[in-house]
């Protein structure tokens, strides 16, 4: 049975699809977006606050190696197979090497409706995951040379709106403690899924938009952007096992592992490489990739990981 | 009181030029500026502000007729060829000269 979440992205699909003049308010989308980014990142807090983090170091080093790994495996596919454009095919392996946190909260949500615990602290491997592929990207794009402003390229990647509510917010939970984040959770858990639903229905619609796109952009691109998650997941699953992840924490690790940017790869690559095509990258990301990660995806990263952990 | 000539220049682009395009107007000497969120159609396809990465700004500058041509003379030289990005310039009047 689908996760009537999903059902408002289906919603928003089709009402997109239809040409329907439904429309959230950019300010609402917003805020939706600032409240799942809060709670995702308390969440996490909370969870820190529990345990050392040291003993959290291997992980951290893994996922972060991760995400390098990620953009510099589809790069040269994008660029031999694709036959892409230098700079294209590095701007969309930026967004397949990061991670989309819509994405990471439609997994929390289906592992959370199927009782299947994962480790609390995801949150902080998400913040690590978002980095290491833009600054792949701008180097694969750029070359390591000095006209590109380094200064400003940083500024752009860890002050973007996503890096600093998650990182806010793990701060926040991880100085509040399980008890003092207590009042704040009638916003940020209990209508966690309200939101998300809400969240997911705009998603739909923004999803429904990039169709014209792709029609332009062809077949690789749709095959890649089916393809990339899937290999991406593997990579993701095996990181998992190394580190030693519990069934419901592969799954979050493949899900985010084979999700695609869309809101900070794409700012930062704007500004960073803007001969790049922005419509190629979100019509694959968007247009393919968070419509099959969330609708397809997760129930087979789900299926991998309980065969690994047989 | 008299009034003065002077030239507002309009920029539509991409909202995630904004901050970039704030600097380059103050180091070319205007003295302030105005930004509203903007929604449209070009050449680059439908702009419509649904949500970031196709939000759209409109800035727009009142100064005198030589920082207007620095100004879009720098603008067409920068982000011409990779965002979208339209510029004009028109003739107004203003009451205060020493403003702008």
């Amino acid at each position: 049975m689908l996760d009537p979440v999903i059902l408002f992205f289906v919603l928003g699909i089709a009402a997109g699809l239809l040409r329907s003049e439904l429309r959230l308010p950019a300010a609402v989308y917003e805020l939706v977006t600032i409240v799942l980014l809060l709670a995702i990142g308390l969440k996490g807090g909370v969870e820190l606050a529990k345990q050392p983090l040291g003993e959290l170091l291997p992980q951290m080093v893994g996922v972060v190696a991760m995400g390098f790994l990620l953009a510099l495996a589809a790069f040269p596919v994008l660029r031999l197979l694709g036959r892409l454009a230098r700079v294209d095919a590095a701007s969309i392996a930026a967004h397949y090497g990061s991670v989309s946190v819509g994405t990471y909260a439609v997994a929390v949500a289906y592992l959370g409706s199927r009782g299947v615990p994962f480790e609390e602290h995801m949150p902080l491997l998400l913040v690590l995951l978002e980095v290491p592929a833009i600054l792949v990207g701008i180097v694969l794009a750029r070359g390591v040379s000095r006209s590109t402003r380094w200064g400003s390229v940083m500024h752009e990647v860890f002050l973007g709106k996503g890096i600093v509510l998650l990182l806010g917010g793990l701060l926040i939970g991880w100085a509040a403690g399980p008890e003092g984040v207590v009042p704040l959770e009638p916003l940020f858990m209990d209508l966690f899924k309200g939101v998300l639903a809400l969240f997911l229905l705009e998603m739909g619609l923004i999803t429904a938009g990039q169709v014209g796109g792709l029609r332009r952009h062809g077949v690789f691109l749709g095959a890649f952007a089916i393809g990339m998650p899937l290999f991406s997941a593997v990579v993701g699953t095996g990181t998992a096992m190394l580190l030693g992840l519990s069934l419901g924490g592969t799954v979050v690790l493949a899900t985010l592992a084979a999700s695609a940017s869309y809101i900070a790869v794409p700012a930062a690559m704007r500004i960073s490489v803007p001969e790049a095509n922005p419509t190629l990258s979100l019509a694959a990301a968007l247009g393919i990739t968070f419509p099959f990660n969330v609708l397809i995806g997760i129930p087979i990263y789900h299926a991998m990981a309980t065969w690994v952990h047989g | 009181m008299e009034p003065h000539a002077r030239k507002l220049l309009t920029i539509v682009t991409e909202a995630a030029l904004e901050g970039k395009i704030l600097r380059d107007l103050e180091q070319l000497g205007t003295r302030g500026h105005t930004i509203t969120d903007a929604r449209g159609k070009g050449r680059r396809g439908v702009r419509d502000a649904g949500w970031e990465a196709s939000a759209n700004i409109r800035v727009e500058v009142v100064c005198d007729a030589g920082t207007a041509q620095a100004v879009s003379a720098y603008l067409r030289e920068h982000y011409y060829r990779d965002y979208a990005m339209t510029v004009w310039v028109i003739d107004v009047e203003v009451l205060r000269p020493e403003k702008f």
